[in-house]
């Protein structure tokens, strides 16, 4: 389709050179765009992952971007911008390498979340929605991030840093424009780009699932006080029981029994003494770091 | 609680029954072998032994109501697809939580997606889908890798794919970002952004039921609903409904933030209390005195001390003159504005409303202006009326929940604390220190100077 008109987002000049990415990159983006359409069943599924890709090659959503999606899904320029404009994570100019957004709705605000965001401001000199002149860092206010119980919250590039204070906050940013390495609390190891993350909104994941924790304290608040009090939703305790039983039948003579209801005397009834010995452990026993449960059943032949 | 009701005699069960949280204390929770190892994926097994019909039925007899807000049965959600006509049906995950206050499905997703991806299997072959999709908000990156390489384990361990576990059912899952906006949280402006458009509600009917994504049969579930699905259906309606109350039955996170000693995720039967809650949680910080909550989130009309002792169930928070919505318990203490809290939250509503409808969108605007001044001590007499006046006029007259929802906090807190607000009229400032409310000490910076909506 031919698209001539449609407002300049990146301030090109009109009258320039037909606007759009040039060709090796259109021919690399384009591939990537159809592994995206290839996820669903009508092609304009896609525009928002790839208004994402289009963030990570350019930083924003550009005219080439919007353009370029136009293309790819059949879709005017006009059609394409209203989608874009719509969404915050979608920017209209170019982004810093790190979006640091404060979230400054009402529980994060009141427990310092204002503070925080102002300190920052401050210390970076920008408000909302501005970036540094080092293009490092833009700085937002973010809404609620569903992550109240770590309140006050910042996100860098949409990784979690949580209970955050006005000098944790400006200690992050400072490191990050030093270009150092900064870990989130929940998250990858380090905190990656805006374009690397803006990749992975597209859906090409970059391999760092497993890193970082599975769950902060608050998460696991409630599960540990569960812990300690033994508290279990019900049946659960049955499925456990039925679980031990498995592991006790498996461990066949648990010798000595113990955890039988009568604990055997040692050369009474079923006593292992009344035996004869049949493994190290037998005469030896604690000599051998053999687990009890798994020795072998000599009956079955001495293989293990 | 149940046994008001005075049907069966059942045992109480613990105060605290994790269940979706039982597996997050896991080494390496989040992947494929800690969630088999904890017997992950026995529902999936038990489900396709069963009719898929067999398994809708499980599922309605449980009582398992939405865990997104709006608490609608998930069975009878399921029950409304029309008959197999031969085109596709879709089930679409709800993962855009974004309702102020509410915490539990993103660490849910962080700490165990194969439990969600499970659901995801299970509530397919039950409603006959064979293409599901997962639409996660964009601003929780690590959770967007977490359920990507979920997704993709499953598919290595024939969970999902073709002929998943060699029973002939086919199933393919995509996992989607969205890019900011609190809206598409709505079912309907949820498929229309899933569609790649702006994410503005439809007109319902037709329900997604009926005519959802790209048009056809649908299911919108929440994360926490369909995560709830496996143990149901590997340990029976009974066994659910032995938990919460009889007419809402079964466990659910109770998210507790703010001024409180421990924050974070209990998970409960349903009809607990907050005083119960609250006692697990260690307290209000230091001691001090709640002064007002949300029972479900910043959408509920607020509670007091005076709640209590009111059982976090459906049914006694509705009669209590709330919601019971998502169980996003926000505690403010003493030390807190109520201006300043609904001040901000309706910021949210006028930032996040779609634009689609008038009252909603001119509404939320102008309360805004008219609490900005009000907190900055520039409002009048007649502010509250004025107010009051907008929220009748938005209130059942919005096109979705949103702009009920930004009424709620507003009336609520007027109907509760009116003193404090002609405090603030009166005295021409703010009576309350803002960092006796933060968690740390600082010195409050000169109060913004106000130039909209200024007399």
């Amino acid at each position: 389709m031919t698209i001539d008109a449609g407002p300049a987002t990146n301030g090109a000049p009109a009258g320039g050179p037909r606007p759009g990415y040039d060709a090796e990159t259109t021919a690399r983006l384009a591939a990537d765009a159809a592994q995206i359409v290839a996820r669903y069943p009508e092609s304009r599924s896609a525009l928002l992952p790839m208004l994402h890709l289009v963030q990570s090659e350019d930083g924003y959503v550009s005219r080439d971007g919007i353009l370029f999606c136009a293309e790819q899904l059949g879709l005017t320029a006009a059609e394409v911008s209203a989608v874009a404009t719509f969404y915050t994570q979608y920017k209209r100019h170019p982004n810093g390498t790190y979006t640091v957004g404060v979230c400054t709705n009402t529980l994060c605000a009141i427990m310092g979340g204002d503070a925080i965001f102002d300190e920052l401001s401050d210390h970076l000199g920008v408000g909302h929605d501005e970036t540094t002149e080092d293009g490092a860092i833009t700085l937002e206010r973010v809404e609620c991030n569903a992550a109240c119980d770590y309140a006050p919250v910042m996100m860098v590039n949409w990784e979690f840093f949580d209970n955050q204070t006005p000098g944790s906050a400006t200690d992050v940013v400072d490191r990050l424009r030093a270009g150092e390495a900064v870990a989130p609390t929940r998250g990858a190891a380090s905190v990656c780009s805006f374009k690397q993350m803006s990749r992975i909104l597209a859906g090409f994941p970059d391999g760092r699932a497993d890193e970082g924790v599975g769950a902060g304290e608050p998460t696991l608040a409630g599960l540990r006080l569960a812990r300690e009090q033994g508290w279990t939703a019900p049946g659960t305790d049955q499925a456990s029981t039925s679980a031990d039983q498995a592991s006790a039948s498996a461990g066949g003579a648990d010798a000595g029994g113990e955890g039988a209801p009568e604990k055997p005397v040692t050369g009474g009834e079923q006593s292992s003494a009344e035996r004869k010995p049949t493994t190290g452990a037998d005469v030896d026993p604690g000599g051998k770091a053999e687990s009890p449960g798994t020795q072998p059943d000599p009956s079955k032949g001495a293989d293990a | 609680m149940s046994e008001q009701q005075g049907t069966v005699a059942r045992p109480t069960p613990d105060p605290l029954t994790p269940v979706l949280s039982d597996t997050w204390d896991a080494d390496r929770s989040w992947t494929l072998a800690s969630y088999v190892d904890r017997g992950g994926y026995a529902g999936l097994r038990a489900a396709l032994a069963q009719d898929p019909a067999d398994v809708v039925a499980t599922v309605k007899a449980s009582g398992l109501r939405g865990r997104g807000g709006a608490g609608f049965p998930t069975g009878m959600k399921w029950g409304f697809l029309p008959a197999p006509d031969g085109g596709p049906r879709y089930l679409v995950v709800n993962a855009d939580e974004s309702e102020p206050g509410t915490c539990k499905d993103i660490p849910l997703m962080l700490a165990s997606p194969q439990a969600l991806v499970e659901g995801v299997a299970i509530t397919s072959y039950a409603i006959g889908c064979d293409h599901a999709f997962i639409y996660v908000r964009g601003e929780v990156l690590h959770v967007y890798r977490r359920l990507l390489r979920a997704v993709e384990e499953a598919y290595e361990a024939g969970f999902l794919g073709k002929d998943v576990q060699g029973s002939g059912f086919d199933l393919d899952v995509t996992v989607h970002a969205g890019a900011g906006a609190y809206i598409c949280g709505e079912e309907t402006a949820l498929l229309d952004s899933l569609e790649g458009r702006r994410g503005q509600p439809r007109l319902k009917p037709p329900f997604p039921a009926v005519a959802g994504l790209y048009a056809r049969p649908t299911v919108v579930n929440n994360v926490e609903s369909i995560a709830s699905v496996p143990s149901i259906v590997a340990r029976g309606a009974d066994w659910f409904t032995s938990m919460g109350t009889e007419r809402s039955a079964g466990f659910g996170l109770f998210s507790l933030s703010g001024h409180v000693t421990r924050p974070g995720q209990y998970e409960a039967p349903l009809g607990t209390t907050l005083r119960e809650l609250l006692d697990l949680a260690g307290g209000m910080r230091g001691g001090k005195a709640l002064k007002f909550w949300t029972p479900g989130g910043s959408s509920t009309p607020l509670f007091t001390d005076a709640h209590l002792d009111t059982p976090l169930d459906y049914e006694s928070v509705a009669a209590a003159g709330s919601m019971l919505g998502t169980r996003a318990l926000q505690l403010f203490d003493e030390t807190t504005c109520v201006v300043r809290a609904v001040s901000r939250w309706t910021d949210f509503y006028a930032h996040e409303s779609c634009g689609k409808c008038t009252p909603c969108r001119e509404g939320t605007y102008w309360m805004k202006q008219v609490l900005a001044r009000i907190e900055a001590g520039q409002g009048t007499e007649s502010d509250l009326d004025l107010l009051l006046d907008t929220c009748d006029n938005i209130l059942g007259r919005a096109f979705c929940a949103l702009g009920d929802g930004a009424t709620s906090p507003v009336t609520s807190s007027i109907e509760l604390f009116r003193d404090e607000y002609e405090a603030h009229i009166t005295e021409h400032r703010c009576p309350f220190d803002p960092a006796a409310a933060a968690l740390f000490d600082y010195t409050p910076r000169p109060a913004r100077v106000l130039t909209a909506g200024v007399h």
